[in-house]
């Protein structure tokens, strides 16, 4: 089916998210939808699945103009979706998530879970997704959520396909398999809209490439552009891919993990008998893919998840810290990204300078007496302010009002700014634009060669190669291995799935 | 697999072990060793039916001893259980709690009767308005909606039954305009939570107030000037079920009764039904549970929960008829009575399912006959312990077996788009 999209335009409030957007999928083409994080990729997306009115403009399906009341009348018409933020029911299996909405009945209205099973078994089989249609959904490998969706998908009868940032939870031998399935869509007819962030997935599996930023088409390309020549287009300048980084000058231990072991949310193990140490003057990345136990790592060198009773130690700079309070660790020198930027790292309600004394509240720089040091606290906010490029009107602009990228520099420059030893740095560039990651990625080399250990928490590969010192690959709450940042991809891969070398 | 070595944290813990065998010791003590002379006659049939079965009796201490040493061999079963990680099964649990009621009706009862079908029968019947309240507060929270609201619709589906019956001369019209008004008060909440994204807390207190405040108002000003003509309404009949009715225990107790008991018998299974087999009950669960994967799909989000959360009202409403016309035969001032909170914990109890919920409301509905019973059988015991025992078997139920329970995920949250 062809896809056009003419003119589209959206807006929130004063933000223009979309401005006049062009774009024409030709039936069994794959188009690439390349941009930044916030360039309104997944908001034009959500346009053309009838998620958000668009404001102007209009969507087209084999040149007739659609009028989309919500996703329904969108996928009534033959446009399936496949959202980074996936749409299913955790505590539904899959034959009842991929029922959802378009249920087999028997008589009374009555499930007819059979016939759903087989719609699952049928697709399943045609692509060879291998998966079990009685399956809890949340049991399931994120890689293989995926691929419910887009069973859910293909069920409808969907002959346009988006597939919304799907690389970013799998692991590379994953990806290829996707880029295969994608391939083998495009051959029956089906025309797929691939938005991403990655260059190198563009270039392997796009037919044509459109890119955009903040908000605007800025040009198109075809897949045998050159990367930089990509990477310009996407950010408007000259980038630098690489991160300059001298050879490591290691010195003592100071984090030491000995067969640490955490419970997750549910009860089960998440991290299952994990050693390691980090020198002074490394960046350690534990790669992986996401939920493989990396989150509960981090937390539980933290003190913000508590280790298995009779297991595990945790030694930071040769005092033993394990079952200490989140303050106690911070005290002893931990500076500490969180992953979740918005829920953990900043409060939004609250202003940028007081953001910055968050985690040094009690006897600080910031305190004075039992009272707060405004007038202390207003020069160092507008000094770090300016020293990490935190984009703002002031400092007392609040947190909330910031975009993602200048957020997590506020997160950076309250932790780099205290006189810390180690730093543990969970996602730190998840969801930030490409000007912040580099400025965050520089600031992190640079606490490195001041002597510091760092711990960086990674699912993306590329970051990983591009930082790390040393990669402790990470499966299924245990460390696979630890390599040297020369390990190859593919080798890369095999560990993040879990086969050892 | 190899042995895996489990911490401290994973292990099942030895909870429901400890709590059993307390429990049994302090049986044997109290009501073995400790207990009271005479005999304890268990009234099996009641002397109207046609199905004689005779009583049994047994010396009340005789009876802590012999239910003491069950309850710890019980306990001594979930010791083992425990020991190899596994849960207590549930099943073992309940025989437990049926047993234990059974050591409490013999020591209560000692020198006296027990009247079974007498008990269950009304553990049931005043269970009803508790039943019928819950399943409409389940049927909010499925998808999505916090209702603490039950306790303000029983209370006008009891003065609409009484009123309306009472002027029409009609059950039926009582029992159709009370479904109305508990569904009137759903509405309320329906359009604030839905359409204006208000706080449901907030919203269910009002709702609670206003309709507390009304009805007291009317019936101060209105009813009990004129008694006779709008609350004078009297009870559905008793439709006695032939042959069915004649079985021994069950048939008093289930297949004889008013019309507002056996609707609630049918529909706790149907709500089950509907909500886990069928596909209404399939898209009402995703709404409560991540209402933007279900727009997604083509699911209206507000139209459901304002459906379901009007049928919500409508079943409470009925719980209200049960408790005016359904069984005191008038409507009083306050008369739910606290009862629509209960049905609030009893949804949580039962963990957001009808046949869990509806068990704990029975329990409820015991725990207020008990009450009654147990003050004219030994007058000596004071009655305050007496209303205490369900409530702290409540709350070690709740500790030792059920654990936590998790509710609808999207459980008090608006959903907006875009």
């Amino acid at each position: 089916m062809k896809l056009e999209l003419r003119g589209i335009t959206k807006r929130f409030g004063t933000l223009v998210a979309n401005d006049a957007i062009d774009l024409v999928v030709e039936p069994g083409e794959i188009h690439a939808l390349l941009g930044e994080n916030g360039a309104g990729k997944s908001t034009l997306m959500n346009v053309l699945y009838g998620l958000y009115d668009p404001d102007e403009g209009e969507v087209l399906l084999d040149d007739k103009p659609q009028s989309f009341d919500g996703p329904g009348d969108a996928m009534e018409a033959g446009i399936g979706m496949v959202h980074q933020h996936f749409m299913l029911i955790p505590v539904f299996t899959v034959a009842e998530n991929v029922a959802l909405g378009q249920e087999p009945t028997k008589a009374l209205g009555a499930l007819d879970i059979a016939e759903a099973k087989k719609r699952v078994v049928d697709i399943s089989e045609r692509f060879g997704f291998n998966v079990d249609p009685d399956a809890l959904v949340e049991d399931l490998p994120v890689g293989v959520q995926q691929r419910v969706e887009i069973i859910k998908a293909l069920s409808r009868d969907a002959r346009v396909l988006v597939l919304d940032e799907p690389t970013a939870v799998l692991t590379p031998q994953e990806t290829d398999e996707l880029m295969e399935i994608m391939r083998q869509l495009a051959s029956s007819g089906t025309s797929i809209v691939f938005i991403t962030h990655k260059l190198r997935e563009v270039k392997a599996v796009a037919n044509k490439i459109t890119v955009i930023r903040l908000g605007k088409v800025v040009g198109t390309a075809k897949p045998d552009a050159s990367t930089s020549e990509l990477a310009s287009m996407m950010v408007g300048r000259e980038v630098g891919l690489t991160v300059e980084k001298s050879s490591k000058q290691v010195g003592d231990v100071v984090l030491s993990v000995e067969n640490l072991a955490v419970l997750d949310d549910r009860g089960q193990r998440a991290v299952n008998g994990v050693s390691f140490d980090v020198r002074a003057g490394e960046i350690l990345a534990v790669a992986g893919v996401q939920g493989n136990g990396q989150t509960e790592l981090a937390e539980a060198i933290m003190g913000l998840r508590s280790s298995l009773t009779g297991f595990g130690k945790i030694t930071i700079k040769g005092s033993d810290m394990t079952g200490s309070s989140v303050r106690q660790v911070l005290e002893s020198g931990v500076g500490y990204i969180p992953e979740d930027r918005t829920s953990d790292g900043v409060v939004g309600a609250f202003t940028i300078a007081e953001n910055m004394m968050i985690n040094s509240s009690y006897t600080s720089r910031f305190t004075k007496g039992v009272n707060i040091n405004f007038s202390a606290r207003r020069k160092i906010a507008d000094e770090l302010v300016k020293e990490f490029d935190v984009r703002t009107p002031s400092a007392e602009t609040l947190a909330g009002k910031l975009s993602g990228g200048n957020q997590q520099k506020v997160v950076v420059a309250r932790e780099l700014s205290r006189d810390v030893d180690l730093l543990i740095a969970s996602q730190p560039t998840r969801g930030v634009d490409v000007g912040s990651i580099e400025f965050i990625h520089e600031r992190i080399v640079i606490e490195r060669d001041k002597g510091k250990a760092v711990v960086l928490v990674s699912t993306e590969l590329d970051e990983v190669l591009a930082l790390a010192d040393r990669i402790a690959v990470m499966y299924r709450g245990k460390i696979v291995d630890i390599v040297s940042p020369e390990t190859s991809r593919e080798q890369l891969g095999k560990l993040m799935a879990g086969v050892a070398a | 697999m190899s042995q895996i070595q489990l911490a401290k944290e994973e292990r099942i813990g030895f909870k429901s072990p400890i709590t059993m065998a307390s429990i049994g010791v302090f049986v044997i003590i109290f009501f073995g060793v400790l207990g009271r002379e005479g005999e304890t006659v268990f009234e099996i049939s009641r002397r109207a039916d046609l199905i004689q079965l005779p009583s049994i009796s047994i010396g009340s201490s005789s009876l802590g001893w012999v239910s003491g040493i069950l309850l710890l061999l019980i306990a001594g079963y979930s010791l083992s259980s425990s020991l190899k990680n596994r849960k207590t099964p549930l099943w073992v649990s309940v025989l437990y709690g049926a047993i234990g009621v059974i050591a409490l009706l013999g020591w209560l009862a000692a020198g006296n009767q027990v009247p079974l079908t007498f008990i269950i029968g009304t553990s049931l019947v005043l269970a009803v308005p508790i039943v019928l309240g819950a399943m409409g507060g389940l049927m909010c929270e499925r998808v999505g909606v916090t209702n603490i609201a039950i306790e303000a619709q029983l209370l006008a589906g009891a003065f609409m039954a009484a009123v309306v019956s009472s002027i029409t001369d009609n059950f039926f019209l009582g029992l159709i305009s009370a479904m109305i008004g508990g569904a009137l008060v759903s509405l309320v909440l329906a359009v604030f939570a839905i359409k204006y994204l208000a706080q449901q807390i907030i919203v269910g207190v009002v709702l609670n107030v206003l309709v507390i405040g009304i009805t007291s108002f009317l019936f101060q000003q209105w009813l009990t000037q004129d008694a006779e003509n709008v609350n004078f309404p009297g009870t559905l009949d008793i439709i006695k079920i032939p042959f069915l009715s004649d079985i021994p225990v069950i048939g008093p107790v289930i297949f004889e009764n008013r019309i507002t008991v056996f609707v609630a018998l049918i529909f706790v299974p149907t709500l089950y039904f509907i909500l886990f087999k069928t596909k209404l009950g399939l898209r009402a669960r995703a709404v409560g549970e991540h209402p933007l994967a279900a727009d997604t799909v083509g699911i209206n989000v507000g139209r459901t929960r304002f459906w379901w959360v009007t049928m919500g009202g409508m079943s409470a409403g009925l719980g209200g008829a049960a408790l005016t016309i359904g069984n005191a035969g008038a409507f009083g001032r306050e008369m739910a009575g606290g009862f629509g909170f209960i049905a609030l914990a009893v949804v949580i109890l039962g963990r957001w399912h009808p046949i869990s919920a509806a068990l704990a409301a029975l329990l409820f509905g015991f725990s207020i006959i008990l009450r009654v019973w147990a003050n004219q059988v030994s007058p000596g015991i004071p009655t305050d312990f007496i209303i205490m025992v369900p409530y702290v078997v409540t709350v070690i139920a709740v500790v030792a077996f059920v654990g936590q329970s998790r509710p609808p995920k999207a459980l008090a949250i608006p959903y907006t788009k875009g």
